[in-house]
This record gives structure tokens, C-alpha cells and sequence, in this order.
């Protein structure tokens, strides 16, 4: 046994401290959680915090491993959140059971984001240069306008859906019967959701999201994957199919995100297309540049420490941003420092071996 | 290298400087006088009802939400000034006007131990807040959420508005309207991708057919195209058009009556609360609004004794003049003041004791305030208030009564 983790490769220990630092983490909340000990801000956070987690690890798949700039991810994360809100309160009657219905809402918001993904993927990957960048901030735009036009609502008779494109219509153009539900209401978005997302459940998605993603980087897609970031010419003329490997990559990271999309939008009774706008893209960008582009733990760790940030800032009130933009610009000139870097490497000797990507 | 480090530690001193600052600045309307507050109380009548207020401080929509947390202390500090049993505690967190943050504002509030909420100020935080306050027993009244699901969302008991629902300021305008212009042609121009606007109008509409009102055009635009009003402004000019309803913010507002004046084209134009602030309103040349009508409960120059007194107030303290939404939160702190008085609530009760015995009594309440047009506000067990809605008229750059 004691040989089985010598032999291993420092990657791979790094991998494995990540899945153990994750469900460490998850315990310990857990387990004060049923002391309470953790008071409600606290509680409250943890559910938007798993799904901004699963966010940022996706959104490296793209930016850190597949070496694209997606400014769009927040618009996969709304197609996910809002086809999990209409699955989980379509099937209410159906399913009364809320895991299961949580479980198929996860399941429903990646199918969809999958798809929009390979849509909006097919013809920009086989592009050079910024222009994913470019479409993929476009394409949030686009579903945040959609969405603000959609009217859904479900009764006895199935799932009614109208375009509101030129303003004419409202929620009784669905003809709705009596017992009907109206799930999302144009731009005033879906409100009155299930709240069924728990923090077991973001748990169990970050720790999917962790194996899909970090199974992915080890496996020979995931090397391939590396070998266009680094060189595209060189992985063209050994024979990759260098769209294909895009694809995977690119569509992968969409599911994710529209996965922790409909964990998200399932934790919220109120969820408007204007919440996932290109700030919330920028933000999950924040998270995953902060943790390092490649580095899946330093993802999960930035992601918390940044969203927990303004809430634990809050008694210094106006100035708490300001306080926010500070501690991000310190942040990123001490982990450039070279000073700080060989500190850190003479506290911890094997640290040169952590950097995965390096 | 020891130079850049030298700069960056001034850079945090004075940032850290400047945050403590602000902790003292702006604890001024909120903090400190809640510590004082309590000072005061524990000697008085042993505690007081911590309220709180949820609204946006910072960012696009600070302004209402600022007014709201300064004209509650208004009214708290003149409630606890009385000296009498009923002593309450304001803190205030900010949520940015962002569902999300506001959800968290509401956990810090009830981590503080919360009794009461004023708010949220506007709507789409409250749709997040009001289902975890319906859960968490916490009686709410909010002093501008004006959307219908705030008080009906999830079937909840415990939500009271002090101004107009949207399908309220929709359909009154339309009556206003209909009494006042019989024979108008109407057009009405409103932002289709926002609920305030999308829900008045919706109602406003239904109204209008119900009355066989002449609604001749419809134009819409978006958060994107505020700038340019043109193409809609000459839709409703050719339909024939002579009064045009604007249920939108005072912003785009200020766009339209430029352009409508620069085409030479003067409808009636009409204006629901959201045009509160056209007179203030940036690059705008004020003697345009001249003559436009708007629905709205508040009059900062009213001339009744209560208006005069919380107006000087708020000057004297604020160096501004109160917009409506302060008004509302004044009034909402001194319902609030009539009701536990009427239910006989004490301050170390738990919130689902105070909750259950105020819901009880807001039915019965009848209070007078300053956004209620010298008539009484009552509320019916749903949530929504009723009160006389007041149309003014710009003249002279100040609201006059028609």
C-alpha cells in the first residue's frame, strides 16, 4: 500500500488531495452544521457557492485546459437554470419525490446546455484566433434576450411555451387551464420555484463535475485537448483532429455549467434571465484566473474565498468594493511575486511539482 | 522591488483608512444610531424591535434605497424619541437591487437577530426574500416592492405593501384617465424587458378594453435601446395619438419628452410613479415636463403640516429633498408603530409571535400617512393596501394638484 502512493505520480496525489480537500470540507460543514454552529449567512451561502464551484471548474476546462476565451459561461449556466426550474416544476405532480425531481432538473439542464453548447461551439471552434471570445459574449446576450421573451407554463394537458418576441403577449396567450402553473413568466422570469436544491446535492455535483473533469485532463482526449492549447500545428500534424477535441472539451464544459445552472436557479424562488449576465460571466472568469487557469483546486479554493469576500466585508459597508478590488489586485501580484513564490517553496518543498500545468 | 512593496502598503493603509471611514460615515443613518438605540433603550424599557431594512445603498438604484433607510430613521427616532414602550432598532444591510445578494442581506439580518423586515425596496430582490421571510415567520412590510407576486407568491400571510401593486397603478391610471380624458386616443410606449413596466401596462391595458378606452398605438423598447425614441414617438404621432401613457422610469422618460418636443409633437403626457425624479433627471431641461400629468402618492410640496415636517427633517439631515420612496418607508415605520400597538406586542417576543399577532391586526388598521393624500390606508389580508391615488400635474417645475 505504502508503495502503491510512492509510486504514484505527483499529479496524481494532487488530484486525490483535491477530491479528499473537497469532501473534508463538506464533512466538517456538515458536522456544524448539525451542532449550529454555522449561522445563517453562512448556510445561506452554501448552496450558491457549490454551484459557482462546479462554474469555475468548468469554465477551466475551457479557458485553462482547452485554452479558448469564453466570456459567454453565465449564458449556459441560464440555459441550464431555466430549463431545470421548468423539468423540476413540470414534474411536480408527476414526481413528488424532491431528490429525484432535483436529480432529473440537473440532468435536463446539461442535456440542454450540452446542446446549445455544441450549436454555438460547431462553427466558432473551427475558427483561430479570439473569436470564441467574441461569440460566446454574444451568445449571452442573445439567451439573456430570449429568455426575457419566453413564456412558459405546464398543466394537465403538457408544457405550454410562447415566443413573447413582439410584446403582444402575455401569460393568458397560453391558454392555461385552471390548475395550471405558470413557470416563467417572460422578463420577470420564473418565480415562485421549489426551492429543492441542498447542500448535499451541490456537494454531490461538484464532486461529478471534479471526476468528469479531472478523468477528462488525464485521459488521452484530455492530452490531446492540452496539446492544441499548446501547439496547434504540432497536434494537427501528428493527426488530431484538432475540432473534434475542441468539441469535446467545449460541450463538456457547457454541460457542467448548465448542471450547477439548474442547481443554482433551483436554490432561488425568483430567477431572472438578467442575473446571468456578462458580469456573472466575468465573475466565474475572476474565480478561475485568481485560482490559476489549469489549477482545479485553486479554482474551488478561489471561488469560495472570493464569493464569501463581500459578505464577510459587509461591515465595512460603502467602501466594502472597493475593500473587494483591493484584496483581488493583492492577490494577484503576491502569487506573481517571485519572493512570495520561493517562500512558499521553501515552506512547502514539493510545491514546483503542484503546479500541474507548468 | 521594496519600493513597490512600500506602495502598496500606503495603498492599503489608506484604503483601510478611508473603510473605517466609511464604517463611521455611513453608520450615521444606519449603524450608529442603532447602537445608540439600544443605549438608550436597555435603560429605558429593557429592548427594542429590531427592524430591518433591506435595499440597494450601493450601485444603479442607490438612490431609492438610501432615501428609504434615512426616512425610516425619520421616523425611528421620532417613534423612540417619544419615549414610550415601543421602542425599535434599525439596522440596515444593503442587497445592491441583486436577488441573490439580497438573500444574503436578509440571512445577516436574521443572524442579527432580525424581528421585523422593512422591505425589500424593490421588487425582483423581493420575489427571493419574501418566500424565506414567509418560511422564517418574520413579518414583512415593504415600503416600494410594488410587484402583485410580492404579497402573493407561495400563498403568504405575512407580506404587506405600502404603496400601489403594479396592476393597481395600471389599472387607477387607466380610471384617471378615462374621467379626466373621455375621448383621448391613447399611445403608450413602455419597456418590455422589465416587469415594473410590463406589469402596469398589462393591467393598465386590461382596464383600458374593460372601458372601451381607444388605445391607437403600442410601442416597446428595451434596456439596450433607451436612447432613441424616435421611430416609436412618430408610430404614435401618424396613429393619431393625443395622450401618451408612460409607465417607465423617469430616465427614458426624460428621452422621450426631448424627442417629442424636438419633432414638434405634444400629447398629453401621463406618468405613473416610476416618473417621480423627471424634474432632477440628468441633461434634461426641466420646463419640457411642464404640463405632465403623473399618478404618483407623494408630493414633496404638499403643504399639510406632516409633508412640511418630514420634508425639512429630511433636509436639515440628508441635505436633499425626499422622493416618494422615502415617503412610503415613512409611513411604513409608523404602520408598523399603530399595529404592534394595536396587537400588543412586546419586544423580546419571538418574530413568529409578533408575525402571527401583527397579521391579525393589519386587517383593522386605518393609518394616515404622508403618502395616503390626506384619506387612511387599509389593507385587505392579501397584503396590497388601499388608498386614493393622486395624479399631479408639473407646473411651474413643482407637482401641483389638477
Amino acid at each position: 500500500m505504502k508503495s502503491y502512493f510512492k509510486n504514484m505520480k505527483t499529479i496524481t496525489k494532487v488530484d486525490y488531495a483535491t477530491y479528499l480537500g473537497v469532501i473534508l470540507a463538506f464533512i466538517v460543514v456538515s458536522v456544524c452544521q448539525s451542532q449550529g454552529l454555522v449561522n445563517r449567512s453562512v448556510s445561506g451561502m452554501l448552496v450558491p457557492i457549490c454551484a459557482y464551484v462546479c462554474m469555475s471548474i468548468s469554465l477551466n476546462l475551457t479557458v485553462g485546459i482547452l485554452g479558448e476565451l469564453s466570456l459567454g459561461h453565465a449564458g449556459f449556466m441560464s440555459v441550464g437554470a431555466f430549463s431545470g426550474i421548468i423539468a423540476a416544476m413540470g414534474l411536480q405532480s408527476a414526481i413528488p419525490n424532491d431528490l429525484v425531481r432535483m436529480v432529473l432538473a440537473l440532468v435536463v439542464g446539461a442535456f440542454f446546455a450540452a446542446i446549445v453548447g455544441f450549436i454555438v461551439g460547431i462553427p466558432v471552434l473551427r475558427l483561430r484566433g479570439d473569436y470564441l471570445a467574441i461569440v460566446t459574449l454574444a451568445f449571452g446576450e442573445i439567451i439573456k434576450d430570449l429568455i426575457n421573451c419566453l413564456l412558459v407554463g405546464w398543466d394537465e394537458n403538457g408544457l405550454h411555451i410562447a415566443l413573447n418576441v413582439d410584446g403582444t403577449k402575455s401569460m393568458s396567450s397560453l391558454g392555461l387551464s385552471e390548475n395550471g402553473i405558470e413557470i416563467i413568466k417572460g422578463a420577470q422570469g420564473a418565480t415562485g420555484n421549489a426551492r429543492i436544491a441542498t447542500f448535499t446535492m451541490g456537494f454531490v455535483l461538484i464532486m461529478i463535475t471534479l471526476i468528469v473533469v479531472l478523468n477528462l485532463i488525464r485521459s488521452r482526449t484530455g492530452r490531446a485537448v492540452m496539446a492544441i492549447r499548446d501547439n496547434r500545428i504540432a497536434a494537427e500534424s501528428v493527426g488530431i483532429n484538432v475540432t473534434k477535441y475542441k468539441l469535446i472539451a467545449f460541450v463538456t464544459s457547457a454541460a457542467l455549467a448548465g448542471a450547477a445552472g439548474a442547481l443554482f436557479g433551483l436554490n432561488y424562488s425568483n430567477v431572472t434571465a438578467v442575473q446571468f449576465d456578462f458580469n456573472t460571466s466575468i465573475l466565474v472568469l475572476v474565480y478561475v484566473v485568481l485560482g490559476g487557469l489549469g489549477n482545479i483546486w485553486g479554482s474551488i479554493i478561489a471561488t469560495v474565498v472570493l464569493y464569501v469576500l463581500p459578505e464577510a466585508l459587509r461591515q465595512f459597508s460603502d467602501y466594502r468594493m472597493l475593500v473587494y478590488a483591493i484584496v483581488l489586485i493583492l492577490v494577484m501580484l503576491a502569487t506573481n511575486n517571485p519572493q512570495v513564490r520561493t517562500l512558499l517553496g521553501r515552506i512547502i518543498p514539493r510545491r514546483k511539482g503542484a503546479a500541474i500545468d507548468e | 522591488m521594496k519600493k513597490k512593496l512600500l506602495a502598496l502598503a500606503l495603498a492599503l493603509t489608506m484604503a483601510l483608512s478611508l473603510a473605517a471611514c466609511g464604517g463611521g460615515d455611513s453608520g450615521s443613518n444606519a449603524d450608529s444610531t442603532g447602537e445608540t438605540g439600544t443605549e438608550e433603550n436597555s435603560g429605558a424599557s429593557g429592548t427594542a424591535f429590531k427592524v430591518g431594512v433591506i435595499g440597494p445603498m450601493t450601485g444603479g438604484a442607490a438612490i431609492y434605497g438610501t432615501c428609504v433607510a434615512n426616512s425610516a430613521q425619520i421616523a425611528v427616532d421620532e417613534i423612540n424619541a417619544l419615549g414610550g414602550d415601543i421602542q425599535f432598532d434599525l439596522m440596515v444591510e444593503d442587497d445592491v437591487n441583486d436577488a441573490e445578494t439580497s438573500l444574503n442581506a436578509y440571512n445577516a439580518l436574521m443572524d442579527d437577530g432580525m424581528q421585523i423586515l422593512v422591505g425589500t425596496v424593490t421588487t425582483t430582490p423581493a420575489l427571493n426574500v419574501v418566500p424565506q421571510a414567509y418560511e422564517d415567520r418574520v413579518f414583512t412590510i415593504t415600503p416600494s416592492a410594488s410587484g402583485d407576486d410580492v404579497i402573493s407568491i407561495d400563498n403568504n400571510d405575512n407580506v404587506f405593501q405600502i404603496c400601489f401593486t403594479d396592476s393597481n397603478q395600471g389599472s387607477r391610471s387607466a380610471q384617471y384617465i378615462n374621467e379626466h380624458f373621455p375621448d383621448a386616443k391613447i399611445a403608450i410606449i413602455y419597456k418590455n424587458d422589465d416587469q415594473y413596466s410590463i406589469g402596469i401596462r398589462d393591467n393598465f391595458k386590461s382596464e383600458a378594453d374593460a372601458r372601451g378606452m381607444s388605445i391607437v398605438y403600442e410601442g416597446t423598447f428595451t434596456e439596450a435601446s433607451q436612447t432613441d425614441f424616435n421611430v416609436q414617438l412618430a408610430a404614435a404621432q401618424s396613429a393619431g395619438a393625443d395622450l401618451l401613457f408612460l409607465p417607465i422610469y423617469y430616465t427614458p422618460a426624460s428621452v422621450i419628452l426631448t424627442q417629442a418636443n424636438a419633432m414638434g409633437y405634444a400629447p398629453t403626457f401621463f406618468g405613473v410613479d416610476g416618473m417621480d425624479g423627471i424634474l432632477t433627471a440628468k441633461n434634461f431641461d426641466p420646463s419640457l415636463a411642464e404640463g405632465v400629468y403623473l399618478l404618483t402618492p407623494f408630493s414633496a410640496d404638499a403643504q399639510d403640516e406632516m409633508t412640511q415636517n418630514f420634508v425639512s427633517k429630511y433636509q436639515e439631515a440628508y441635505g436633499e429633498i425626499p422622493n416618494q420612496f422615502g415617503a412610503d418607508a415613512y409611513d411604513a415605520i409608523y404602520t408598523l408603530y399603530q399595529a404592534i400597538q394595536a396587537a400588543g406586542v412586546t419586544a423580546d417576543m419571538s418574530n413568529e409571535e409578533i408575525c402571527d399577532a401583527l397579521i391579525e391586526v393589519m386587517p383593522t388598521l386605518a393609518v394616515t400617512g404622508l403618502t395616503s393624500a390626506g384619506s387612511e390606508m387599509t389593507w385587505d389580508a392579501s397584503g396590497a393596501v388601499s388608498k386614493d391615488p393622486t395624479a399631479v400635474i408639473i407646473e411651474n417645475g413643482t407637482y401641483v394638484t389638477p
